[in-house]
């Protein structure tokens, strides 16, 4: 017992170490994909993106600028100079002439090609080709550098995902559709929601403990149960396949736990602030304006940031309610799993389109997190 | 401005009945505490008047109207809270001007019944706090502030000064009967305490199980209680219960003696006797007197003393074993394991038919 006022515990450290551990662990699928999204194809293919945060050493082949158009006279002799990276930030460190032997030289010597052709290569890729009228000619020496290049990162994969018109594969129309089905699929159950919850914490009726307890009885019910007989029925009464009938399923789908939430977190609101505003002569829809929904906020707050969070993420009933075959209303979780099949080996597509699609929870969970942890907790502890 | 006629009021929670058959009435215009030991009925039957529960049987009239089944905002009552109940997301204005814009009255009205409730209350310079900023007594008479700015025809106070500290309780106290001296409407207060029914109420109606033990003016109460009950509730300490039985009563006088005490002649009062009968006899402590010299017909050791400074508390096991309470005047310096003799005056004594 002495530990809980006095010392710390010797085992803190272990504790730290091991958040730190699981914290790593858990990011790095994140932050895999957060890098490559920033990376061309090629780069993707020849190094992971862990090597891509560091100065990379690659073999580059490169050529001398075309000495019909560029060689300049000098005495009988000819020189073509240059640089073989066009100025890009590149350090050689060894290089040749040759595919057989590519680092016989370092950088600043002067390789012989024999008859006096020379050619010299600076560390920064400036060179210098020196030879006889026929020696420079037709096409430009071939230079094999081993390079040290900077880390580099490109936005033209967010470009062409999102604001190239003509890419079949971008994710902006998929993003509106998502916006379109999200938003009205979160206010929906919120408003009704809240409705019941008030009715089901504050007004007497007959079979009022019934109706709770088929609400939390409705929690237990897994909604693939409902796919099929629900979808009959949009058919069947005429909604189809759309907007309308994803929002209804997705409000149906949450409305038992929104209720439960809203209805405990209500419960626990002071009875006397309730009769007292009932003794001012407010009516149960003025309470419920006034008094209710203001101080119920935190409760609010934390089941849209849940119910936002999983219809964006949702792709079972997008697939079921809403996308037919003419693929207009695909969302983004369809999108990438379409992507998935069709591009499968492009990851710098996969990984922009994912993290495109992540970006929006993300910032509503960081905008929202201390509503989130502050719901959850209501009621709890008073 | 109304009053309060309660008759035959009954409410059962299930099978329990909690009040059983009240019958009170309130003057228009009259301050009336109901008082009581916790779990008496007396938050129930406030709860009956403001409408907040169901009537079971019986008839409610608030200003001659019968409002068995009216709702709360059709009675005209306004109500404290003990828990002040205002609204943590509203400012003090916002608060007291609740009932008005409930009520949709005009701007300028409200503001101005705002601001005249403000000023009764002494708190302008908190009206655009919020109820987190304010301490107890503040948020107390926000609560109140509440209350008067609605007009209302009668006025209920919930224990509104249970959740305050000692010193704060009493200035509220003055605070509540000041504001019903202005006001001059009827308003009924519970509270469990008998210094804050003593002090404020022009009729206490004390209860105990659901029923009215008796109701009357206070001084009425203490001087002449209907019974055990009342006589041992009111007045602190409270009074001591000696047990006797009746030697011959006649029409003016009874004689009692006990295992305590011997040969009392008391009034008879309003009650018959008859020889040989059990009674009680009730003593307020501040009656008795020591007697230095040991004549006094109450005799026993000191057990405890409490000096208070202006009156000094003295417990006193008897030589029949009874132990009774003195409220000596003035510091008196005893110490326990002491002697004592105490002697009384027969006409302040009060004989009670039930026995203990």
């Amino acid at each position: 017992m002495q530990s809980i006022a006095g010392s710390k515990s010797s085992l803190t450290w272990a504790v730290h170490i091991s958040v730190v551990v699981m914290v790593v662990l858990w990011l790095i699928p994140t932050v895999g994909l957060f890098v490559s999204s920033f990376r061309t194809a090629d780069q993707i293919s020849t190094s992971g993106w862990w090597a891509s945060l560091f100065p990379a050493e690659q073999n580059v082949v490169a050529r001398a600028a075309d000495p019909d158009e560029n060689r300049v006279a000098d005495g009988r002799m000819f020189i073509v100079s240059g640089n073989l990276f066009d100025g890009e930030d590149k350090t050689i460190s060894v290089w040749g002439t040759s595919s057989r032997a590519i680092d016989i030289y370092v950088a600043g010597d002067t390789a012989d090609l024999g008859d006096g052709e020379t050619i010299t290569v600076q560390a920064n890729g400036d060179y210098e080709w020196r030879g006889n009228d026929e020696q420079i000619a037709g096409r430009g020496q071939r230079v094999f550098a081993t390079v040290t290049a900077p880390p580099e990162f490109t936005l033209a994969n967010y470009d062409k995902m999102l604001f190239d018109e003509v890419n079949v594969d971008g994710m902006a129309k998929a993003f509106f559709n998502t916006l379109t089905v999200t938003i009205p699929a979160t206010i929906i159950p919120i408003v009704i929601a809240a409705f019941a919850a008030y009715a089901l914490a504050w007004m007497d009726f007959p079979g009022r403990a019934l109706l709770i307890a088929c609400v939390v009885g409705l929690l237990v019910v897994p909604l693939q149960l409902a796919l099929i007989p629900l979808l009959k029925l949009h058919l069947g009464i005429g909604i189809g396949k759309g907007y309308l009938g994803i929002w209804l399923a997705h409000t149906g789908f949450g409305l038992p736990l929104a209720i439960y939430l809203l209805r405990n977190y209500m419960v626990g609101l002071p009875r006397d602030i309730i009769e007292n505003a009932k003794v001012d002569s407010a009516t149960d829809f003025q309470i419920f304006v006034k008094i209710i929904l203001p101080l119920s906020f935190p409760a609010l707050a934390s089941f849209a940031i849940f119910q936002f969070l999983w219809t964006w993420n949702d792709l079972l009933v997008a697939k079921v309610f809403l996308i037919d075959a003419t693929g207009q209303t695909t969302v983004m979780t369809n999108q990438i799993t379409d992507l998935l099949g069709t591009r499968g080996g492009n990851w710098e597509i996969l990984a922009t389109a994912a993290f495109i699609s992540i970006a929006v929870p993300l910032a509503v969970f960081f905008a929202m997190q201390r509503y989130l942890v502050r719901g959850i907790l209501a009621g709890s502890v008073k | 401005m109304a009053g309060i006629q309660l008759s035959n009021v009954r409410k059962q929670f299930g099978t329990v009945e909690v009040i059983r058959g009240v019958d009170i009435d309130v003057e228009d215009g009259e301050f009336v505490v109901f008082v009581g030991p916790s779990g008496c009925g007396k938050s129930t039957l406030l709860r009956l008047i403001a409408g907040l529960e169901d009537i079971s049987s019986g008839e409610l009239r608030i200003g001659g109207r019968v409002v068995n089944d009216l709702q709360p905002k059709e009675r005209g009552v306004a109500m404290v809270f003990q828990s002040y109940a205002i609204f943590p997301h509203m400012t003090v204005r916002e608060n007291i001007a609740f009932g008005l814009t409930i009520r949709k009255e005009s701007k300028s009205v409200v503001e101005q019944k705002v601001a005249e409730a403000a000023r009764m209350l002494q708190m302008e310079n908190l009206l655009d706090r919020r109820p987190s900023q304010l301490s107890g007594g503040q948020r107390q008479r926000v609560a109140i502030g509440r209350a008067v700015v609605r007009d209302p025809s009668v006025f209920l106070f919930d224990e509104p000064l249970s959740n305050l500290d000692a010193a704060l309780r009493m200035s509220t106290r003055q605070e509540i009967a000041t504001l019903h001296s202005q006001l001059k409407t009827t308003m009924i207060y519970v509270t469990h305490d008998q210094v804050e029914a003593m002090t404020l109420a022009d009729k206490i109606v004390v209860l105990r199980d659901g029923e009215v033990m008796q109701a009357g003016a206070p001084m009425d109460l203490y001087h002449s209680p209907a019974n055990l009950f009342v006589a041992g509730f009111l007045g602190a300490p409270s009074m001591n219960f000696i047990a006797v039985s009746v030697e011959n009563a006649d029409a003016k006088e009874v004689r009692v003696s006990g295992p305590a005490i011997s040969g009392v002649a008391v009034k008879t009062g309003e009650r018959s006797y008859t020889t040989g009968q059990n009674a009680t006899l009730g003593i307020r402590p501040q009656q008795l007197r020591p007697m230095s010299d040991g004549t006094g017909p109450l005799n026993g050791t000191v057990i405890l003393t409490e000096r208070l400074g202006s009156e000094t508390i003295v417990d006193v096991r008897l030589n029949s074993n009874d132990s009774i309470v003195a409220a000596l005047p003035e510091d008196t310096i005893l110490h326990p394991g002491d002697a004592v003799s105490f002697d009384f005056d027969p006409a302040h004594a009060h004989l009670f038919d039930e026995t203990l």
